[in-house]
């Protein structure tokens, strides 16, 4: 047996490929549910029911989507490029730092003040992610480590901040920012539910990654760099540019993610605000294969886990936990898939 | 006598691409057997067959009298049969013992078997003069003591029967010639070769009999002392193949002038004290070993690295620090060594490679945005006039020939009429057709006024396109001559470092 490469991906491959991608991982997990005691089948459907079952329910699950749909666009937009950001946790958590901090006493109305402060968000995000890029350009410091190493300082960081000078003497209980001015708060998509405008704005970043991806100039230096890093710099492509502006795109949209969390939904900031949603947008972005539509796709997939879990813990006593490791499953069985889908295995 | 190696009938289809078609070759004991073909011949396919990598659909392979059972490596190896890949299949981070003793000896005994596979590999390399270090590093090793440690792989293997895949497609000249030596006295050692090639003259000089595949049939085979080069090429490509003639006339103005030019890299001199002029309507051929600087001057010429000294300067203007950019902007078109790994993206479409140089440029794009219709036309326009055959503009790069790449990839540089072309080995790894292709298309530039830099290993090039010839040696240039009072003799001298600096060869 060995493999060999595929001329062309055909597309339905590439389609199919993350569905049975998490089909393998459901099944897999399914043997979880079953050690713990209870009938995987029935498991699911909760799952199902608890993500989708109502309008309430679909409206939280995409809810939860909306960050997931930024944080995968932020990945999808650096792995392509090959910058390994794995930096999404900490970029989502000072753009909502940030905002929450500004918002809280920007003296503008809100029509101007949100557009502001996504602004804020976004350049915070940004500025995160331009150091480890700038490292490595500089010195060829390897952004992996780096990018993860600062989620767990930026996240240490707003915990003091939280107790300390962002703290909210309002907030009992759990130490939370000050929330942002009321004004500020993203309205509502549909009324009496969670489901706020940012999920629009997910939707419109995810068409524009697309536009800028394929259409523009900078997207397509920045795919010709990614998968070519010496001819491009032959065709008089700026290796160093293309990077940086990657960097800077890429930490926006997890820093937007944030924003969007807290202006839409949080209105302060704590430490556990995030289920882990540029951990996760790392995973939605490889089972979107790195493209924009799928992004949004694999996200409401994954929203669907992460709020299915919860309402199947509460009826089965599953532990919620096995969302995660669904999600986590989900990341190695695409990347076999993928490795299926780039080969054919010949006899 | 039981030939070594016999193949009866092999066909093999890929999908509706006929690869091998009803394919018989046999070889005798202690012969060498040329394989010749153009790219994508079927030779390559003919001998994964023969190793077992694939199963034929049709026909048997016989090793010293026994069948073969199909698509089966192991098998091929117990009988005696080794195959040496062009690209080399060795672990850099391990040793040579390693690498020979990886695959062949059973890992958990890997210690207890050092010794002895050290004394078999050291007897080896004895017995068929080819020396090697056993204790050394492979990545340490240069690429012709590697070719040799594969070799040694399969001979280690009680190979008796050796197939070579290109084997000189990486090698120099010198490391070429002696490399045809080591076969010829492994032959005398009871061995039977098989090489792989689309060299014509390496055929000539290395085979007692060659073989000629074309379009996976087996279309001639010939003793090597009762052919010629054109006889095998016109087999070979199907119709009479000339390479076009070069047209002396009046040449022009200086456009790209190098004075005392020096070049480092790490610290190290790769140009040193380098200069050359192309005048308007010339060709200057740079001919040397490789290795002696080629690869600094092709990076100086397209802007990927900045003079140490020197000047620089292209029609007076001077271009030492414009980078590939500014290059290209100042009108240099560059056709690079390594035609995957510089010259295009291979993942991405054709338009997208046709225009990568000039996006930026009003014709390509506007507020940021790619002009897709117009990048598509233009890219039809030079798959149609450089006849890029296989191709259209959505068509994947990576998918096109060696050939019909070079010919995008110079369509490309010569499309916009430029004032200087740098061609660094612009026909390597090319086949006949598409050799002739692309010096007729030089030779168009140079007649529409271009002044080209040609960096070739190729002497019979270099001279059939070049107006003048410097040699180049240890980053040192020669002072030019003109390419018709060029013989062998002279540039092999000057080639080998031998030119009195009057620029008359001793």
């Amino acid at each position: 047996m060995r493999l060999e490469r595929r001329a062309q991906v055909p597309l339905h491959l590439v389609i199919v490929a993350p569905l049975v991608a998490v089909a393998v991982a459901l099944f897999l997990a399914g043997g979880l549910i079953a050690v713990a005691g209870v009938n995987p089948f029935g498991a699911y459907a909760e799952m199902l029911r608890g993500a989708l079952g109502s309008r309430l329910s679909v409206t939280e699950m995409l809810t939860r989507a909306t960050p997931l749909i930024l944080t995968g666009l932020a990945a999808a937009v650096a792995f392509r490029a090959r910058l390994w950001n794995i930096g999404g946790e900490g970029q989502f958590f000072v753009g909502a730092l940030v905002t929450a901090w500004i918002g809280h006493s920007l003296p503008v109305p809100g029509p101007i003040g949100i557009p502001i402060l996504m602004v804020a968000g976004m350049a915070a995000g940004a500025l995160l992610l331009a150091v480890p890029a700038y490292l490595r350009l500089r010195f060829s410091v390897d952004e992996v480590v780096t990018t993860l190493l600062l989620n767990f300082i930026v996240i240490l960081f707003v915990g003091m901040m939280i107790e300390g000078p962002l703290r909210d003497p309002l907030a009992f209980g759990w130490p939370s920012s000050v929330p942002v001015d009321g004004d500020f708060r993203l309205p509502d998509l549909v009324p009496r539910t969670r489901l706020h405008i940012g999920f629009l704005f997910a939707l419109a970043a995810a068409g524009a990654i697309w536009l800028i991806l394929a259409r523009t100039v900078f997207g397509t230096e920045t795919r010709a760099a990614g998968l070519n890093a010496s001819a491009a710099a032959f065709a008089g492509i700026s290796l160093p540019r293309t990077l940086m502006g990657v960097a800077l795109l890429s930490g926006a949209l997890a820093g937007l993610a944030g924003s969007v969390e807290v202006l839409g939904v949080t209105a302060g900031v704590t430490t556990t605000m995030s289920p882990g949603f540029g951990y996760a947008g790392i995973v939605v972005a490889m089972l979107a294969a790195l493209h924009p539509a799928g992004v949004v796709a694999a996200a409401i997939f994954v929203a669907t886990v992460f709020v299915g879990a919860d309402a199947m813990s509460r009826v089965t006593g599953v532990p919620s936990f096995i969302a995660d490791v669904v999600v986590a499953l989900c990341l190695l069985t695409m990347l076999v898939a993928l490795m299926f889908t780039t080969y054919r295995v010949r006899r | 006598m039981t030939p070594a190696l016999e193949l009866r009938g092999i066909t093999k289809r890929f999908g509706a691409l006929t690869a091998n078609d009803d394919v018989s070759l046999s070889l005798s004991q202690g012969e060498i057997l040329a394989l010749l073909g153009e790219n994508g011949a079927g030779k390559t396919t003919l001998m994964n067959i023969l190793f077992g990598h694939y199963a034929a659909d049709q026909g048997t392979v016989h090793v010293f009298g026994k069948e073969l059972p199909p698509g089966q490596p192991r098998a091929a190896i117990d009988a005696g049969v080794g195959m040496v890949h062009q690209h080399f299949t060795l672990a850099g981070n391990l040793t040579v013992l390693e690498n020979v003793m990886l695959g062949s000896e059973p890992l958990s005994s890997f210690r207890s078997a050092r010794s002895a596979a050290r004394r078999k590999l050291v007897q080896i390399a004895d017995r068929f003069g080819l020396p090697v270090e056993p204790d050394a590093f492979v990545n340490q090793l240069s690429v012709g003591e590697r070719q040799r440690v594969e070799i040694l792989k399969a001979l280690y293997r009680d190979a008796r029967v050796l197939i070579l895949d290109e084997p000189t497609a990486v090698l120099a000249r010198p490391e070429a010639q002696r490399l045809f030596e080591t076969l010829r006295e492994m032959t005398k050692q009871g061995l039977s070769l098989i090489f792989i090639s689309h060299k014509l003259h390496e055929v000539m000089a290395a085979s007692d009999r060659v073989a000629v595949l074309r379009a996976g049939q087996m279309v001639a085979e010939r003793q090597t002392s009762q052919t010629s080069p054109d006889e095998l090429a016109e087999l070979m490509v199907g119709r009479k193949v000339e390479r076009p003639v070069r047209q002396g006339h009046q040449i022009g103005k200086p456009v790209l002038v190098g004075e005392n030019v020096r070049v480092e890299e790490q610290g190290e001199a790769r140009l040193d004290d380098a200069s050359f002029a192309v005048h308007e309507r010339e060709i200057l051929g740079i001919v040397g070993v490789s290795g002696n600087g080629q690869a600094a001057l092709g990076s100086l010429l397209s802007g990927l690295i900045r003079p140490a000294g020197g000047t620089l300067t292209l029609s007076g203007q001077d271009v030492r620090t414009l980078g590939p950019r500014g290059m290209i902007r100042a009108g240099v078109g560059r056709v690079p060594e390594d035609r995957h790994a510089d010259g295009a993206v291979g993942e991405l479409a054709v338009w997208e490679n046709a225009v990568l140089e000039r996006l930026r440029s009003p014709e390509f794009s506007r507020r940021g945005f790619v002009r897709r219709g117009a990048c598509k036309s233009y890219a039809a326009g030079l798959i149609e006039r450089f006849d890029i055959r296989g191709a259209t503009p959505d068509t994947r790069t990576r998918l096109l020939s060696g050939g019909n790449m070079q010919k995008l990839i110079l369509g490309r540089c010569l499309s916009i009429g430029p004032r200087f072309v740098l061609a660094n080995q612009p026909t390597r790894g090319l086949d006949e057709g598409a050799i002739a292709a692309v010096h007729a298309e030089l030779l168009a530039a140079r007649a529409a006024g271009a002044a080209i830099l040609l960096i070739s290993e190729e002497l019979e090039e270099a001279v059939a396109l070049s107006d003048r010839i410097q040699a180049i040696v240890k980053g040192r240039l020669s002072q030019p001559v003109s390419s018709d009072d060029a013989d062998a003799r002279r540039l092999g001298l000057m080639m080998a470092g031998v030119w009195k600096e009057d620029g008359h060869a001793a």
